[in-house]
């Protein structure tokens, strides 16, 4: 017993090192790539009294101090490549850490100053978290480059020059490619040469863009939240949050933002986000080791990764409570606090937007609204819901052609296509031509006295004006001009991004979704103030507003249309209007935002139960437990356990008579994931190739003992294999006529992998998440065969 | 212990390095006070920009010279919005150099690896290692591979074969991530 405690000791020092980080894991895994069979069913037959501890989890008292301390064999605890944590083994595991830690910091001051470090890494991960946070303007190459120094925008390059009034835009220091080449920027033959240019740039950052993903980091593409959510409920995704990840994510989500294409950053940045998060977790022991903490600091990392993208450290932590986590107790919101505010600190000390602001889209008017632009603003909210839904149905069914078909044997031929529509059908019109957060921002803001774009051409009256704050007025033709513009630009906006979302390229949908509702509620905001303008005295209008007066804000329209077509794609709703009252700094506009995002989610799940995170989720098989749902259906347990009525007895484990040959056969004949006396498989295999060799005579006749005293044998049979500890103690049980809602609920809220099912205390069967989600499936009458992963 | 303080150590520097920026001294460039007046009467609306502090950042600071004699001047003032806006022009061009050297250092790798090194490694090791290394090593036997990982610690004194394995490693994964995300389309629409 002595020789092989100290023998487990010796190896764990051994290779600790290589055991600790997710590449290894893909080895020691082994047969882990081929999970389209990795049924999670194993089989019982007679009754298994017997139940023992996790390794090292040390439920009896009765165990040594050295029992206690020893860390299991490398690799025994951890999981297999996609395959489901096992929640309550982790947090038993972290409480026992806990309790030991505790106990010990009695003994020395060093390990007090352990103990008291233990709890503060938490803490000390938020602050590195926020202040790995970061972002900035890349130069746009597209129009033109600046001559002061090429890495300025354009906003920057013209910073110190005095320009005219109408001319704002243009100083001596910034030439746009047709200038540069030709030396002069008018004419057919500049504006082709520009329209040349543009389309080339487009193409080669969203070339190089594509080919960085493929060749260094395949899981760099998308936008990263749907599986987020589902590592977050429990699931492994090897690689995933990796460091080639994070660099080749970030790198690439600028040159595909810099590309033209409809998308936005926000998604990535979350993603980016979670990858430093679980970076840094490995630099502390407590999170490295123990999968559902690390789940913890993962949450607060997407609050900071909002915050950052933003500049919204509430809605961000709002977001992450909504969307992104699965369980989310109170001490996880309190750091995910914490980070964010970190995170917003470090944004505004690099001070990224130019001028100390921390918004994106800073508004400045307070106009009041009246009650009844109520109806605008609802019937904004139910365009939201619409395009969302359709937006939702459409990108899906693109997706699941992508995966099927062969259209999804040529990514990078089909991002340069799309690229190459995206940028010839953009350059013609000035609004699209503009980066998405430079529209939404121009079309966020109000007219006033100094606004010279062509949205703000009112037929002006100079002698009535009063400072700032203009009447309502007739529309000039430049108005005009910018409608129709504008409704071309929704057209293609709501087209492309379908094709756009989804791509092998890092993308994210926030920004384009507010550019589609934007460009919508300007629309019909300008609507309203001609109407309001030319039929003051209808009865509608004549209480309220009276001639002369600034009623309308078509800039609020705006606003309210972004949060409905975002809330209507998401399904967000208190993250939602908190994100759009941080961005743009307008508190008034509380309640037309909420009446906004309140009616497009409730159109949108009049016409899909699903957000866009949770469709590709269900897109892709991932086993996950929808926590919002009801399950309404009378089935039992019996119903769904395992083995069915005609499938062949369950193949089983005695707890003190079998040989290792016999563990070996059925571990190498059979593929199901746990058996009981309920052994993980990784653990099994492990513990049996160990001490194969390092323990002295054991061979393929000795018997593995499972309980805590071996039944004495005769003393010519070789010695026993004890392999106690890597037994899990206390698995679930239910009776086989508990009601499937109670099963899915226990599911849900425990986070377990399987539970047994018994009848009058016998054994019956087992169900695992895999038969939970495939009967949930089949119950909505979708495809049962789609759930691809346990 | 000391693992963990090497591996802190390029972070702190990290740190150190984007807080000096934020705390560096302004460049005197970088601030300026952005007055834009409108159109008045029958003088064309015009954008002044002087970097001046913030204390002086008014129409009668920064309007020079001033269009309008002087008892228009109040009204003309009136109508005209002054700004105070900074920026850290440092800040940027470090940023968006360290991007673009980080994005060549790339595209470099990426060419080394699909043209330069099976040219190299064809030259070296001859045709028949080409072809063993690129085998998949997809071993399905569950216990072989516990072996392996029980074996890895004894073998690998040599810092280079160290490096040569680390990076057979990296590709394998990558080859099997590409396999997942592109061939087979399971994760990732």
């Amino acid at each position: 017993m002595e020789a092989l405690a100290m023998d487990q000791k010796g190896y764990r020092r051994g290779s600790f090192q290589s055991a600790t980080s997710d590449e290894d894991m893909l080895e020691i895994a082994g047969a882990s790539m081929d999970f389209s069979m990795a049924d999670d069913d194993p089989p019982l037959d007679r009754e298994m009294g017997g139940f023992s501890s996790y390794n090292g989890g040390g439920m009896n008292g009765t165990s040594t101090m050295m029992d206690f301390l020893e860390e299991p064999l490398p690799g025994v605890g951890t999981y297999e490549d996609f395959n489901t944590i096992d929640w309550v083994r982790e947090k038993s595991r972290d409480r026992d850490r806990h309790r030991e830690i505790t106990s010990r910091s009695k003994e020395s001051t060093w390990a007090l100053l352990h103990s008291v470090s233990d709890a503060f890494s938490g803490w000390l991960l938020m602050l590195l978290i926020g202040l790995l946070a970061g972002e900035g303007k890349p130069p746009d190459l597209k129009e033109g480059v600046c001559l002061a120094g090429f890495w300025f925008n354009h906003e920057h390059c013209c910073w110190k020059s005095n320009t005219t009034f109408t001319d704002r835009d243009k100083c001596p220091e910034w030439k746009s490619w047709s200038q540069l080449i030709l030396g002069h920027g008018e004419g057919a033959f500049a504006y082709i040469l520009n329209y040349l240019m543009y389309v080339i740039w487009a193409l080669m950052f969203s070339l190089l863009a594509v080919l960085l993903v493929k060749g260094f980091a395949p899981y760099a593409c998308g936008s990263g939240i749907p599986e987020i959510k589902t590592i977050l409920s429990g699931f492994i995704i090897r690689g995933y949050l990796g460091k080639w990840t994070l660099v080749i994510k970030t790198i690439t989500l600028v040159l595909a933002v810099s590309s033209g294409l409809s998308l936005g950053k926000e998604g990535p940045l979350v993603h980016v986000a979670c990858c430093c998060g679980n970076i840094l977790c490995h630099l502390f022991t407590k999170y490295r080791k123990n999968e559902a903490k690390r789940r913890e600091v993962l949450s607060a990392a997407a609050a900071a990764g909002v915050s950052v993208a933003f500049g919204a450290p509430i809605g961000g932590v709002l977001f992450s409570l909504e969307e992104v986590s699965y369980y989310f107790p109170l001490k996880t919101l309190w750091r995910s606090f914490f980070a964010a505010l970190v995170a917003a600190f470090t944004l505004r000390s690099i001070n990224p937007f130019g001028n100390s602001r921390l918004v994106l889209f800073y508004v400045e008017f307070h106009m009041p609204w009246h009650l009844l632009e109520l109806v605008p603003f609802i019937l904004l909210g139910i365009f939201g819901g619409l395009w969302g839904a359709f937006f939702i149905r459409s990108n899906i069914a693109w997706c699941r052609r992508r995966k099927t078909t062969r259209l999804g044997k040529y990514p990078v031929l089909e991002v340069l296509v799309v690229t190459a529509i995206t940028a010839i059908l953009a350059f013609p019109n000035e609004y699209t031509r503009m980066s998405t957060s430079e529209l939404i921002s121009e079309l966020f803001n109000d007219c006033g006295i100094l606004d010279s774009s062509k949205l703000c051409e009112y037929v002006n009256d100079f002698n009535s004006t009063k400072g700032d704050d203009l009447p309502d007025r007739a529309a000039g033709p430049g108005v005009y001009t910018a409608m129709w513009q504008l409704a071309l630009a929704l057209i293609m906006k709501v087209f492309i991004t379908i094709f756009t979302f989804g791509m092998k390229v890092p993308s994210g949908l926030f920004i384009p979704s507010m550019a589609v509702g934007a460009i919508a509620g300007r629309l019909l905001g300008v609507a309203v103030e001609q109407l309001a303008f030319y039929h003051h005295d209808w009865p509608i209008f004549s209480g309220w507003c009276s001639q002369g007066a600034d009623c309308i804000t078509p800039g609020l329209y705006a606003m309210v249309g972004a949060a409905a077509c975002l809330g209507g794609v998401t399904r967000m709703t208190v993250s939602l209007v908190v994100i759009m009252f941080e961005l743009t700094g307008g508190l008034e506009y509380i309640v037309p935002l909420m009446a906004a995002a309140m009616t497009s989610k409730w159109v949108a799940d009049a016409i899909g139960r699903e957000g866009i995170y949770d469709a590709h989720i269900r897109l892709n098989g991932y086993p996950f437990l929808e926590a919002k749902e009801e399950f309404s259906h009378k089935t039992r347990a019996m119903d769904v356990m395992r083995p069915r009525k005609n499938d062949p007895p369950l193949t089983v484990i005695t707890q003190d008579s079998m040989s290792v040959e016999d563990v070996e056969t059925i571990v190498s004949s059979t593929t199901y994931s746990g058996y009981p006396v309920v052994v993980s498989r990784t653990d099994l295999i492990i513990s049996i190739e160990n001490a194969r060799k390092k323990q002295d005579g054991i061979v393929s006749t000795s018997v593995i003992c499972f309980t805590d005293y071996c039944p004495p044998l005769p003393p010519s049979s070789p010695s026993v294999l004890k392999l106690r500890s890597i037994l899990d103690l206390s698995p679930f049980t239910v009776t086989d006529e508990t009601p499937m809602e109670i099963v899915v609920d226990i599911f849900r809220k425990l986070g377990l992998r399987q539970c047994l099912v018994t009848h009058n205390g016998k054994l019956l069967g087992i169900i695992t998440k895999k038969d939970v989600l495939k009967h949930i499936a089949q119950m909505a009458n979708q495809d049962p065969d789609s759930i691809l992963f346990n | 212990m000391a693992a963990r303080g090497a591996r802190l150590c390029p972070l702190l520097l990290l740190l150190a390095a984007l807080a000096g920026l934020g705390a560096e001294a302004k460049n005197s460039e970088d601030v300026r006070c952005k007055c834009i007046c409108p159109p008045y009467k029958d003088h064309s609306g015009h954008i002044y920009n002087k970097n001046v502090s913030q204390k002086d950042c008014d129409c009668l600071h920064v309007v020079e010279p001033m269009p309008v004699p002087g008892p228009d001047v109040e009204a003309y003032c009136l109508r005209c919005e002054c700004k105070y806006e900074e920026r850290s022009s440092v800040t940027i061009k470090v940023t968006i150099i360290i991007y673009l050297s980080i994005l060549g250092l790339l595209l470099l790798y990426m060419v080394y690896l699909t043209l330069v090194e099976p040219i190299l490694k064809r030259r070296l090791l001859g045709h028949s290692q080409l072809i063993q290394s690129d085998e998949d090593i997809g071993d399905h036997q569950p216990f072989a591979n516990a072996h392996d990982v029980l074996a890895r610690s004894r073998s690998r004194a040599n810092v280079l074969n160290k490096v040569e394995y680390a990076q057979q490693r990296w590709k394998l994964q990558v080859q099997e991530q590409r396999k997942s995300v592109f061939d087979r389309h399971v994760v990732l629409s």
